[in-house]
């Protein structure tokens, strides 16, 4: 069955990529999965919505990446009365990656997916009582509960001469908190499990407290290393809403940002995985490129991580040609630079030994699960918002994708260094096309009631944003970010390599605590 | 090996003297030479520094491991991060504290040895900053242990980590 056989009304959601919203019936909500599937698209995110006083009960919301953009599915809950909880058909048994996300929609909103086996909490670790939904209308966040630490129970392995070793929540490293259970038989990992959820500090809750002008800011610290992806997310939902568009220049600026955080982290993840295999001198000259080109952020963009340049209307830089030339520079100077270390890395039999066949995902686990963004395309998922559809200013610069088969550690180094190099012709490219006109027209006239949606490439995978207004303040903002999907697939990477091996292979992915933990 | 001697000789010591004449890390260095003394004049041997996310944006923990690169080389100023918080005299916390990481910060500050120096980092360690107190907050790091310096910022750049790192040990005097 195809999308269109379920027969929704969809109404579009505008916005420079094509996204689509449709409220559904149980049985639609029940058939989309198998019918998005069987046509190869994916689970982007699924969260819930208190939508009592506006039109009933509670909803829950999906969005889908399809080949006609984001497809939007809302299903109505009607408030049934304590203790029974509203309930939704599950959609983990086709799209596994759900799974946590259900757990995280009971946590908050309690909304339960119906006949799933893990009950286990996910985001709430008993900092707030089990019968507490934060994101629930009648709680205003503000309240505070006397911790009662639970217990979580981990899945067992048994057998001769296993044993599991628990790290973190404290890792040691500069690095963020989380938990890791392996369980191993000598140095071979059997299994990895994750418990994350440390680092909820109530984002989505806090929205609701936040100005629909500042929410910009808000979301550009859901994952410090993304904050460019996911303000420019946050913004381009409030203009989806708001009916605005803003000006070529200011999207080609955005680009500009855009794709210089995605050289920062990879120029960054390049020597962490020189130095986790053991190769110092990796690390020592990608940390110097990326403080050079981090000092070039703060000195033309006045940040060195670019948090809130993106503003609603636009962008809060510009650009002459001379700090034009400036980047233009810069670019040809690191491109020369990472070709001389991509030479190196490539040619040093410690380093490939480290790194080929390490922390394998094939593409058909990888499709099977839902592997995103640039680890999704080192084990041939090929799918990049940039390229998959027709926007600008990405059309106009005719941008390349990269992907690769192997899945491994080799193959997402691989990716990361080509995806320097097009970034930098990107940048490049819109330096020297840089179209002319304001790059910033202020969003002041705001509807007072709305939703809207932006969906960002971000330099790890897709960040989406939704957003509902209700009287002029924000009624729900749910901000995803494509760790949520991955941080599964590390599970299986994993698998059957030797425990020194994980830091290399963690690293390979980079995925965000914060972004999931929220 | 050729191509990666060829690129340590042409890289340099950047830590060095002005390769290319640039002032802003001459500027850094002396900076790194004083802080260096110091730390030697007052612990009379090495800082080590254990670091504590408890429940940042990572913003923060870009920062504090860009004074790792070759620029600020902080190992070169005899400040170490190490991996336990028992081999270790000053906690570096990023927050703002979740509830969920509340428990594990306190014990990672009983776990230290004496003078548990703590630097609480960036808006959020300092106050809360955006995130503030909450059902899932804490808010800022001293809420829930002693604190002896904040330094601001979102996130601090390096230099002011290096202050703020400073300034503590020069309150041991």
């Amino acid at each position: 069955m195809s999308l269109s056989a379920l027969n929704c009304q969809f109404q579009a959601v505008p916005g420079p990529l094509p996204m689509q919203r449709a409220t559904v019936t149980r049985e639609q909500w029940q058939a989309a999965p198998a019918a998005v599937d069987l046509v190869g698209g994916r689970l982007v995110s699924l969260w819930g919505s208190d939508r009592r006083g506006i039109d009933g009960g509670f909803a829950v919301s999906v969005a889908y990446a399809m080949a006609e953009g984001l497809v939007w599915l809302s299903l109505p809950l009607a408030e049934t009365l304590a203790p029974v909880q509203p309930s939704y058909p599950d959609i983990a048994r086709v799209f596994p990656a759900a799974g946590r996300m259900q757990r995280a929609c009971r946590d908050l909103m309690g909304l339960v997916a119906e006949e799933v086996k893990d009950q286990r909490p996910w985001l709430r670790h008993g900092a707030w009582p089990e019968d507490y939904f934060p994101l629930r209308r009648e709680n205003t966040g503000a309240e505070s509960f006397a911790a009662t630490p639970e217990s979580y129970p981990f899945v067992m392995v048994e057998g001769d001469g296993v044993h599991e070793i628990a790290v973190g929540p404290v890792h040691a490293g500069i690095i963020e908190p989380g938990h890791f259970r392996f369980s191993v038989v000598g140095e071979r990992v059997l299994r990895l499990e994750q418990h994350l959820g440390y680092k909820h500090k109530g984002i989505e809750k806090l929205f609701e407290r936040t100005a629909p002008l500042e929410g910009h800011r808000l979301a550009g610290r859901v994952s410090g290393d993304t904050t460019v992806a996911f303000g420019w997310a946050y913004c381009m939902a409030l203009e989806s809403m708001a009916g605005c568009e803003i000006s070529w220049r200011a999207r080609w600026l955005r680009a500009l940002l855009l794709e210089r955080e995605r050289v920062a982290n990879h120029l960054g993840d390049l020597g962490a995985l020189g130095n986790d295999a053991a190769l110092g001198f990796g690390l020592a000259q990608f940390s110097r490129l990326k403080e050079d080109w981090l000092r070039l952020n703060r000195e033309l963009f006045g940040h060195r991580f670019m948090m809130d340049r993106i503003v609603p209307g636009g962008v809060a830089i510009d650009l002459d040609v001379a700090r034009g030339e400036r980047i233009r520079s810069q670019c040809d100077a690191i491109e020369a630079e990472v070709r001389t270390l991509k030479d190196i890395y490539e040619e040093h039999g410690g380093l490939q030994d480290r790194f080929l066949t390490t922390g394998r995902v094939s593409p058909r686990l990888a499709g099977q699960l839902g592997l995103c963004g640039m680890a999704g395309r080192a084990s041939a998922q090929a799918s990049d918002l940039r390229m998959d559809f027709t926007w600008e200013p990405y059309a106009a610069l005719q941008a390349v994708m990269t992907s690769h088969r192997n899945g491994d550690v080799a193959a997402r180094v691989t990716v990361r260094f080509e995806e320097i190099f097009e970034s930098l012709r990107l940048i490049r490219e819109i330096i020297a096309r840089l179209p002319q006109g304001r790059s910033l027209v202020p969003l002041d006239a705001l509807p007072a009631n709305g939703i809207g949606a932006g969906w960002v490439e971000g330099w790890r995978g897709d960040v989406l944003v939704t957003l509902e207004l209700e009287a002029g303040s924000i009624r729900r903002c749910h901000c995803h970010d494509p760790s949520w999907q991955n941080w599964p697939l590390l599970e299986h990477a994993v698998m059957d390599n030797i425990v020194p091996d994980f830091p290399l292979i963690n690293k390979s992915f980079n995925l965000s605590y914060s972004g999931q933990d929220l | 090996m050729w191509t990666m001697l060829k690129q340590i000789v042409r890289t340099g010591l950047r830590t060095e003297a002005t390769p290319q004449g640039n002032d802003d890390w001459r500027v850094e260095r002396a900076e790194g030479e004083r802080i260096h003394a110091e730390i030697l004049a007052i612990l009379g041997r090495a800082l080590t520094i254990r670091e504590v996310d408890a429940g940042s944006c990572n913003g923060c923990e870009l920062e504090i491991n860009a004074l790792n690169n070759p620029y600020y080389n902080i190992e070169g100023l005899g400040i170490k991060f190490v991996a336990s918080p028992r081999h270790a005299d000053m906690l570096l916390v990023t927050g703002p504290v979740s509830r969920h990481m509340m428990v594990a910060l306190q014990r990672t500050y009983a776990a230290m040895p004496a003078p548990k120096l703590v630097v609480a980092v960036g808006d959020c360690g300092c106050t809360g900053g955006i995130f503030g107190e909450s059902y899932a907050s804490c808010g800022k790091v001293s809420n829930v242990i002693p604190v002896d310096v904040a330094v601001p910022g979102c996130p601090p750049p390096p230099l002011d980590l290096l202050s703020g790192i400073l300034t503590a040990i020069r309150s041991q005097k």
